[in-house]
């Protein structure tokens, strides 16, 4: 059995080890890895997601158990210190000693720190691991406490630099991009393009500073400015460095390898450095004398290796590496494929510049006309796919290229077809070498008609992601092809489902309801559209209804349900109907205070009727004071989990089906669904508390809790159907976890569960396959996804009345403070009720 | 009840004898509605940021004869600007006051004309 030991366990580290399980059975070879981070590998390409969401965890490649699994000794927190290339072993910095037949080194690269003065100062930080950015954060939060208006410089204005700008304007603090070149991302873009950018960037808050050397760093013990010259000084609180990477190839020196005059550990085609048992794979590998700081070519030489130790010696790395590239999250399109800019001799360029739009379109075609040899988009970079893939497979062009850049206009032939004119061959996945053909084939052959399927079929878009909206095309176009696609719009304002609307939104990371029509509708929305969109930002961002408030529908856009005469009722959360008799005191002397109708309602809480918009406010200050939060009765959300007294007092009780009420009603509120979602839990199988009646309901029976879905009280009562029997308290709440967030991204608009079973393909089966046996391979996601909603949950009604801005649109009227004198009551059994309509 | 519905009345733009100055631009929000008191009258404004025009309408919906229309959702049915009642959705046009999901009566609309950074609506006396 021979040993392969891997030196790294990033993105690339990683991908060798997944390429090679893939291939060789275990009795063969030993898998050993080491990584110098704390963590398993993680996607380092979507970093800053991390701030959006603060979960390192959905990072991961693949967590720990993978590892094990397949054989793969795994050591974290070590680094490899020497490699003996005599007696082929290597040593770690515990000072243990493995041996190896064949070593991979795949350490990656280390921001590049330039040699400034006071670089070592407090606040300065480098871009590149999760604990990099745990300490920016943390010396962010810091700063916000003490300086007003705080800024952050990032050094270099390259395509990492503005991400990491971006990243700090989220943080909440104003961001300078200092950049020793005459432009922006010097090594994509030309003059006018990068100006183009540069205007786009400022007018979104980003200040530029172009042609800036900067002499020194200022501040004692922390940095507090940055000096370019004399009296040329920008001052700022915290400065990130992004002024490109250097090869960690320590190594490698010094074991003697051969090595790049600039660093970097030379490979050859197969992979192989100077040592034929040694191989250098990612960012430390020096091929065709470069270092290619992308995932794509990292991930293709992973593959080489592996084939070339798996004796496959006729894969070698393709002898030119395509270095296209598209920047993401900032907020403005911008992309370079090819040959960027070009001298005339070799072709010539085709420009539209649109100022005032901040649009900048540029292709480079050869002399003769026929190819395509690189361009630049700013603005809009839609097309960005097309014409890579052109590019790439050498498609010929249309009889006027300028309608690539431009549309075609009026009668001309069309600018470019669609995704499925591209030849089978073309890589349409360039990290994971997916093409064209294998993507159609595994629409047609294996039955993966999503984008989701395909990718975990394929791995296509699991890499850096920019091919997902063409795989989109691609799985629409053929199974349009085979006769299949059945149309759902929402409405005439955006031509797709809820649920393709919900991927989109997620996929192109979507946060505005105007941006979401702009990007993939059209015209102005409506009251279909709008809240259905507005309940999609709350599933996947959480967002509450606050913030976007014109959009969502009227009970949501006051946190309160409208009733009859246009006045407002008030339901506080009374977890599973629980209530000590304090609180009972405090609704009953709110209520009195205000003139309030009070009911109990049928999910075990109380209703307070008759309230106008101008005394909501007032009301829910009042509540919260008292320890109330929002109960959500106005939102197509988790109402109530009704619950019997269970075991705590009920004879026949099984077990405590209060606390489990509590506990999930607690997790499950503020969630908010296609519509609303009701659940119960109850003590025994007497089912008092009716939980075969809701969306969810939990029945304790001998060795555990049956755990039911998809059941509904209304119009069409139904009920609701088995999902699991006698499973444990975290394993119920985690299949309906599952099942909701499932139910969630994929139901049309007011839908309720029951009648999205009854439409579902497969029904109650398929929903088990999908929730406890992971057939999707979604379970993880959906997990994570549903501990996001829960974490990031807060009382919206908290908010509304602490924000001045909210809490002044409870008001009738706009010219006066008088209120709306129309609203008559009559009495009613001691309590008031509205005037009836004639 | 029939009534205060006699009470509005549209007004056609040539026919404006009066500009009532109501509110600040700011106080309407943005893609929404908001209410004006004019008169004893109760006017709905809708601000339609992203087309950039401004309509106006009786706050009350012939429906139910409720005063709700300046907090329904506001959209667009093929280029056609109109108000969705809070109350049981009935769409009306705000262009030309028609009930667009059934045969309700007419709602009546008012001009509306932004100066400075002031919102003005215009009616006939
Ligand atoms: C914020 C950010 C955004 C990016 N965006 C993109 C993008 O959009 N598209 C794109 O293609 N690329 C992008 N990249 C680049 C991409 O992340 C890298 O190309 C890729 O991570 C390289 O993989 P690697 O495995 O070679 O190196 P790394 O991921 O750096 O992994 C090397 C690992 O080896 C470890 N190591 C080093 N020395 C030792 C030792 N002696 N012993 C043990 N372990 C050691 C390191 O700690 C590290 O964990 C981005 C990078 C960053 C930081
Ligand atoms: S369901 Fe069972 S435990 Fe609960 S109250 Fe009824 S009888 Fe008691
Ligand atoms: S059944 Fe529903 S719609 Fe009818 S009055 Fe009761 S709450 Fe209202
Ligand atoms: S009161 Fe307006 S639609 Fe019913």
């Amino acid at each position: 059995m021979k040993t392969v030991i891997v030196v790294g366990n990033g993105m690339v580290g990683y991908k060798f080890c997944e390429k090679f399980v893939a291939k060789v059975d275990q009795d063969s070879f030993k898998l050993i890895v080491f990584g110098e981070e704390p963590r398993v590998a993680y996607d380092r390409v979507h970093l800053s997601e991390y701030f959006e969401n603060g979960d390192a965890e959905r990072l991961t490649m693949a967590p720990r158990e993978w590892y094990q699994e397949n054989n793969i000794e795994l050591y974290t927190n070590e680094r490899v210190t020497d490699i003996h290339r005599n007696s082929k072993t290597i040593t770690t910095l515990s000072e243990k000693t493995y041996k190896y037949d064949y070593l991979v080194l795949a350490t990656g690269s280390s921001p590049f720190v330039p040699q400034i003065n006071g670089v070592d100062k407090d606040g300065v930080f480098v871009y590149r691991t999760i604990e990099d950015l745990e300490d920016t954060l943390a010396y962010a939060d810091k700063i916000k406490k003490t300086v007003k208006k705080p800024k952050a410089a990032i050094l270099g204005g390259g395509l990492l630099g503005l991400e990491a700008a971006k990243a700090v304007m989220d943080m909440g603090m104003e961001p300078h991009v200092v950049e020793f070149a005459p432009k922006l991302m010097p090594r994509q873009l030309d003059t006018r393009s990068s100006k183009v950018l540069q205007v786009k960037l400022e007018s979104m808050g980003i200040n530029i500073h172009l042609s800036k050397a900067t002499n020194q760093i200022l501040g004692n013990g922390h940095v507090i400015g940055m000096e370019f010259g004399e009296d040329d000084v920008l001052n700022v609180d915290m400065l990130v460095i992004s002024a490109g990477i250097r090869p960690r190839d320590e190594l490698g020196k010094s074991c003697g390898l051969k090595m790049g005059t600039r660093g970097g550990i030379v490979v050859d085609n197969k992979m192989r450095t100077s040592d034929p048992s040694i191989f250098a794979i990612g960012e430390i590998a020096l091929y065709n004398q470069m270092i290619y700081g992308l995932v794509a070519p990292g991930y293709e030489m992973a593959g080489v290796a592996v084939d070339q130790i798996l004796g496959v010696e006729q894969t070698v790395m393709a002898a030119e590496i395509d270095m296209s590239t598209k920047l993401k999250l900032i907020g403005v399109d911008v992309a370079s494929f090819g040959t960027p800019f070009m001298p005339a001799e070799k072709g010539h360029s085709i420009i539209f510049e649109n100022k005032t739009e901040s649009l900048y379109k540029r292709i480079n075609v050869s002399h003769d006309g026929k190819r395509l040899l690189g361009g630049i988009l700013v603005g809009d970079a839609k097309d960005y796919n097309m014409l890579l893939q052109m590019y790439l497979n050498e498609m010929p062009l249309p009889k006027n290229p300028e309608n690539l850049i431009l549309g075609s206009r009026g009668g001309e032939d069309m600018s470019f077809g669609s995704a499925m004119d591209l030849p089978d061959t073309a890589v349409v996945c360039s990290c994971e070498a997916v093409t064209k053909g294998q993507i159609c084939c595994s629409v047609k052959d294996d039955g993966n008609e999503s984008v989701k399927a395909i990718s975990k079929a394929t791995k296509a878009t699991t890499g850096c992601g920019g091919c997902k909206p063409m795989v989109d095309d691609l799985v629409k176009e053929t199974l349009k092809s085979l006769g299949k696609v059945v149309k759902e719009s929402i409405c005439e304002h955006f031509e797709y489902s809820r649920q393709e609307l919900y991927d989109l939104v997620k996929l192109r990371k979507i946060e505005d309801y105007d941006s979401l029509l702009d990007e993939v509708g059209k015209g102005h929305g409506c009251e279909v559209c709008k809240p259905a969109v507005a309940s999609i930002f709350a599933s996947i961002y959480n967002e509450r209804a606050n913030r976007q408030a014109t959009i969502q529908d009227t009970n949501d856009r006051y946190l309160a349900n409208i009733q009859r005469n246009g006045t407002y009722s008030v339901v506080p959360r009374v977890a599973a109907g629980e209530i000590t008799p304090k609180q009972l005191l405090a609704i009953g002397r709110i209520a009195q205070k205000y003139d309030l109708y009070t009911k109990i309602t049928g999910g075990q809480r109380i209703d307070m009727f008759g309230a106008q918009l101008h005394e909501l406010p007032l009301i829910w200050e009042e509540l919260i004071a008292e320890g109330f939060e929002t109960g959500q009765a106005y939102g197509k959300s988790l109402r109530t989990v009704k619950s019997c007294v269970g075991s705590t007092w009920c004879r026949y009780g099984m077990d405590e089906s209060v606390t489990f009420a509590i506990d999930i009603e607690n997790r499950y509120k503020g969630i908010r669904s296609p519509h609303k979602i009701k659940g119960g839990v109850s003590g025994c199988i007497r089912e008092c508390a009716e939980a075969r009646n809701k969306d969810f309901g939990f029945i304790a029976v001998e060795g555990g809790w049956n755990v039911y879905i998809c059941g509904n009280g209304g119009a069409n009562p139904q009920h609701a159907q088995l999902l699991a029997e006698k499973v444990d308290k975290i394993t119920a709440t985690k299949y309906v976890d599952r099942f909701l967030m499932y139910y969630i991204q994929t139901a049309p608009p007011l839908t309720r569960t029951a009648a999205w079973l009854d439409k579902l393909d497969g029904g109650i089966d398929y929903v088990k396959d999908v929730v406890i046996n992971d057939c999707l391979g979604i379970a993880d996601q959906l997990d994570s996804e549903m501990q996001y909603l829960v974490d990031t949950y807060k009382c919206e009604w908290k908010e509304a009345v602490e924000n001045p801005e909210i809490r002044s649109r409870y008001t009738h009227f706009v010219n006066t403070e008088e209120t709306d004198d129309n609203i008559e009551f009559v009495s009613l059994r001691e309590q008031k009720m509205p005037k009836a309509w004639v | 009840m029939i009534s205060i519905l006699n009470t509005y009345e549209a007004v056609e733009s040539e026919k404006v004898s009066l500009w009532f100055k109501a509110a600040p631009v700011e106080k309407f929000p943005k893609n929404g509605g908001a209410c004006v008191k004019y008169k004893g009258m109760q006017i709905a404004v809708f601000n339609f940021t992203r087309e950039g025009t401004w309509y106006a309408c009786q706050n009350l919906c012939p429906h139910k004869m409720e005063m709700v229309l300046s907090r329904g959702m506001i959209g667009e049915d093929q280029g056609e600007p109109k108000v969705a009642c809070p109350l049981h959705k009935n769409s009306f046009s705000l262009k030309t006051g028609k009930h667009l999901n059934g045969d309700l009566n007419r709602i009546a609309t008012y001009p509306v004309k932004i100066e400075g950074d002031f919102v003005y609506i215009g009616f006939s006396e």
